[in-house]
This record gives C-alpha cells, structure tokens and sequence, in this order.
C-alpha cells in the first residue's frame, strides 16, 4: 500500500505540487517494520499501522527536512521530532512526507509557500486552500488516505471544505503543540484530515492527548470521537438540537454556497435533528480581532528567526553586526505576508497602540466565547457554510490581502474561542461544480457531539448523491498524462 | 492613515531591512489592513476582561527532576556558523576595527 501511494505521488505530485519532501525509503521501511511485526505475531500498533500519511511541513522531523513552507528555514533538519510526529510513529502510520503549506501557516490559499502553490486537484488552476493546501490536496488526489493538518484560522477546515475532504480542528489543547512550529502560540491546533468522518475520527485518537511537554495541553482524556463517529453513521440524530448562525450568511457568500448550506439544513433535519436559528452578535468582529491577536503572537514567535543558531544567514561577511546580519536574513528569507503580519503584530503591540488594538481585541475575544456559550446553552451544535466561496483562482487574490483574509470569516471564532470545530463535504455548488463544506462547531471538549453530527450528515448526503463526492474529483493521471 | 516612515521604523523594530519599492507597497496594505482591523475598537468593552488563553489552565507544573536536554552537538547542528562547539554570531557591539 506504501509503494502504491509512492507510485502515485511519483505521477501526479510534479503537477499537483502537493508534497515538498517525499520520503522513500524511510516511509517503505516503517510499513516493513509494521509487516514483520504482524508476521510475528505481534498485534498491530493501532487500528492505523502500516496506513500512509502526508504530514504538514510545520511539526519537526528529526528525518526530514522541516521548512513550514519558508526559505528562511530550507532544508533545516530538526534535531528533535514533535509529540505528534513520534504519536504517529508508535502507532505504525507510515509518514510519506511533508506537505506543502503557506509560509509559516500564514494564508488561505498555499501560495505564500516560498516553493510555489500547491494545486486543488478538482481544477489545477485554482487554489486548494490554506495554510494546509498540500495536505488537503494529497487527500483529494488521493496521494495518502490521512493527512495532519494545523488550523489556526481556519487552516485545516477551509482547504477541506475547497476540497471535498474532512478537516479537524480539536479544542484548543487537545493536541500537542511541542515540535509544531509556532505561529500564534493561543490559536495554533494540530489536526487530522481524511476522505470520511470515521477516518479523521481514527487519526483524532492517535494523535490527541495531555502532552507534558506541551504546557497549555489538556490533561484530560481524549474524547471518544470513533466510538461517536460510528453512532454517527447509523444516522438518526432525533434529539439533537443544531443552531445555525445567523451571521454567516449574506453577502459576500456564493449563491452556490448558500444553496448547497441550505441542502445541508434539509437533510439534517431529515434525520430528526431540531435547526434552530441563533444570533451570535460579536462574530462580526471575529476576524478583526483575529487579524491583531495572531498577527501579535506572530511577530513574537518569529523573533527566534534571526540567523544565529539555525536556518538560513545573509550578509555575513565579517564586516556587517549581528542586527544588520539578521535584518538581512530576515528581508530575504520571509515573503510579503509573514512580513506584512509581523508588522501589523508590532503596530498592534507597540506603545500608544497596545489598548487600542491589541488589548482590545482580546476583549472581543471574551464577547466571542462568551456568544459561543449563550448559543451552546440552547443548541448541541453550531452549523454554518466553512467558508464564504468554492476555491478561488490561483493568482486571483494575492494581491489583495484583504479579500484573502475573508476566505477565515466563518472558522476564525472556534479558533479564539478554543472550541472545537470541522469541515465536512456538503456537496458540489451549482455555479461551478466545486466542492463545499458544511462547518459543524462544538464546545471545548464536546468533539463526540461534533464527530457524531458529522458522521450521520456524511452517510445521508452519500445516500443523496449516490456515492461518495470526493469519487467524482477528476482523474489526475489523465489530467497529467 | 499608516505614513511611509511609520511603516520603515516598524520594520526597523522588527528586523526587517525591507526595500523602498516594498515600504511604498506594505504602507499602501497595512494602511487598509491597520483600517480594517480598528473596527475591534467599535465595541463596548470597558467592563470586559480580556483573554489571552482560550481555554483557561491553572498552575501547569512538573515534579522539579532534572532531565537531559538537547546534546551539544545535536544544538549545533543546524548552526550557520560554529566555532570551537559554539556558535558563531556576527559582532554585536561596536564598530569593526
């Protein structure tokens, strides 16, 4: 199965351009490893050994390169490997290799990669999402069956949703951030990405888990998102109450979109679930406050990108001080995005701005928890479109951040308010026969409520296309053939 | 309204040795972004507490035992520079002689 995947990724990926560092012959020898253990009788190491996996190039491999998509770190070889890397491992997945990524997991559209896009395999001329284009794209193009992602903003979710795949972004603190290179150190969540709900749901109980060398990690035990995921798929849902919010509509948001949203309502209402209509007022001002909060956090974390101890060093030339060496590195080693976010992080934090902005913002952050709260009190799930549009053209928003920035409106409040929160396949809009997501949000450590939801709209919208959606994603090698 | 040189001495502060064409392209972007983002100052917020960590922890320890850490050499590795097992850095003081 791993040469197989290899195979595959041999053909498509010079067009796809998902994968940035493929990794032959440690990935055949993990999955002999996970043979000769299961010849010898041994049992395997977790329901997901010997299965392959695109691994997001934003958690360290002390094997593999680690570049989160940036120059400044090309080629740099992690002297360690993050929780999440050795969880995979110890459960015998078989790591194919990185995936591509917006630099520093900062974009909606992967191309902010320092190494070129990453193209959506429904249409190679439009953008797979991002930050985490590579490994939703890997999915689609069926280059592995799992992928990690990292949603900050909306990283996992949005790219699944432009995709026709399933993303997760578990509370905040329910994965391990040691060895995932921070961005913004509050809002940053590892995840799992995959074709089905019940597979995501597998790869959430490898990967999730209190991580004491992770200290804002939850010591708490994993939510039981598999046993949920398959109650899920026996699709009664009677008894469950769904908000759907009322801000995330309007305009600004595809007809397409809109349309495939309110099939979605239909059909969870046809299992029995109670839609009800819920305000949550403060959401207007989620992605304002997400572009100080992370931009904040951003210009901090990425101070450690100064030539001295690791990465990429320009201008050293005996004469030059260190400050002269690390502004010269730091210009030619990040691109215009990561530089425009760590001078709107500066800006923000600076005296005379700090109460303004920054300190404002993160009040808005407590209204935003506070309208999850109010909400979740008369629902059991919260529901919206994941994102306002079906994938856009590759070149068609980069210069424009702002109408970049709107691809995050409706993931960003799980992100600032540490809920949990995924995309699910919805169906492919009219206007364009490109994929759509349906976001299904829960509170902090409720992911069962959310897996089951998910897992029970999954099998009936199957059911009402006749088959699975991602089947209908073009055939890549004719493409590339 | 972000000015050119307000712009030139963030990237100052930020270690950026960012280039004129780029100080006229950033000032235009982070003018519109910096507008965008003041909208956070329309709500009512005086009475509320601000949040800096989502999901609140309290008092994360561990038990005061002493553990390796990264070996030398494994610190060293991915250095730019390295001189006599330690890291070479540009001068931080001064002028050159």
């Amino acid at each position: 199965m791993t040469r197989a995947h290899l195979d595959r990724i041999a053909t498509v990926n010079p067009d796809l351009h998902a994968f940035l560092h493929v990794d032959d012959a440690g990935a055949v020898a993990a999955a002999r490893a996970v043979d000769e253990a299961l010849d010898a009788g041994r049992p395997p190491a977790s329901p997901l050994a010997g299965v392959p996996l695109a691994l997001k190039d934003v958690f360290t491999t002390a094997d593999m390169p680690t570049t989160c998509g940036s120059r400044i770190l090309q080629g740099w070889r992690p002297p360690y490997d993050a929780t999440l890397t050795r969880r995979l491992r110890r459960a015998g997945v078989v790591i194919l290799g990185k995936t591509n990524m917006d630099e520093f997991a900062m974009g909606s559209s992967t191309e902010n990669s320092a190494f070129g896009p990453t193209r959506n395999p429904w249409d190679l001329s439009r953008i797979p999402g991002g930050s985490g284009g590579g490994s939703s794209a890997s999915l689609a193009g069926f280059c592995a069956p799992l992928a990690i992602g990292t949603d900050t903003g909306g990283s996992i979710r949005q790219p699944a949703s432009v995709t026709g795949t399933v993303g997760v972004k578990p509370t905040y603190g329910g994965v391990s951030r040691y060895g995932l290179v921070a961005f913004s150190s509050s809002l940053d969540q590892g995840g799992p990405c995959a074709r089905t709900v019940l597979d995501a749901a597998l790869l959430h109980e490898v990967i999730a888990g209190h991580d004491p060398l992770d200290s804002t990690s939850i010591d708490a035990p994993v939510p039981e998102v598999v046993a949920a995921a398959r109650e899920g798929g026996a699709g009664d849902l009677r008894g469950v109450r769904v908000g759907v919010v009322a801000e995330f509509s309007g305009e600004g948001y595809q007809p397409g979109v809109l349309a495939s949203f309110n099939d979605a309502v239909g059909l969870l209402h046809g299992l029995g679930a109670e839609i009800v209509e819920v305000s949550c007022p403060h959401f207007r001002y989620a992605l304002p406050a997400y572009y100080l909060i992370a931009p904040s956090e951003c210009s901090s974390n990425l101070a450690r990108f100064d030539a001295m101890r690791y990465g990429l060093r320009i201008g050293d030339d005996g004469v030059a001080s260190a400050e002269e060496v690390m502004s010269a590195t730091r210009e030619a080693g990040f691109g215009a995005e990561v530089k425009r976010r760590i001078m709107i992080g500066t800006y923000a934090l600076s005296s005379g701005y700090y109460d303004a902005y920054y300190g404002q913002a993160q009040k808005v952050r407590t209204l935003i928890s506070r309208d999850f709260a109010a909400a979740f009190e008369r629902v059991d799930v919260l529901i919206s479109p994941t994102t306002p549009t079906t994938a856009f053209k590759i070149g068609e928003r980069v210069g424009d951040p702002m109408a970049m920035y709107l691809a995050d409106l409706c993931t960003i409040p799980a992100n600032l308010a540490g809920n949990a929160a995924l995309s699910v396949p919805s169906g492919l809009s009219a206007d364009d026969g490109l994929p759509v997501g349906l976001q299904v949000m829960a509170p902090a450590l409720a992911e069962e409520r959310m897996y089951r939801v998910a897992a029970a709209f999954e099998r009936v919208r199957d059911e009402a296309e006749g088959g699975a959606l991602i089947q209908r994603v073009p055939d890549l090698e004719v493409m590339a053939g | 309204m972000i000015t050119r040189d307000e712009v030139a001495h963030l990237a100052r502060l930020a270690r950026l040795a960012v280039n004129e064409k780029e100080l006229d392209m950033f000032a235009d972007q982070l003018d519109v972004i910096l507008q965008s983002v003041a909208r956070v100052g329309e709500v009512a917020a005086q009475d509320i507490p601000p949040t800096s960590h989502a999901v609140p922890l309290t008092n994360v320890f561990r038990d005061d035992v002493v553990h390796d850490g990264l070996d030398q050499r494994a610190a060293l590795a991915a250095a730019p520079d390295v001189v006599d097992g330690r890291f070479r850095v540009p001068r931080i003081l001064g002028e050159p002689q």
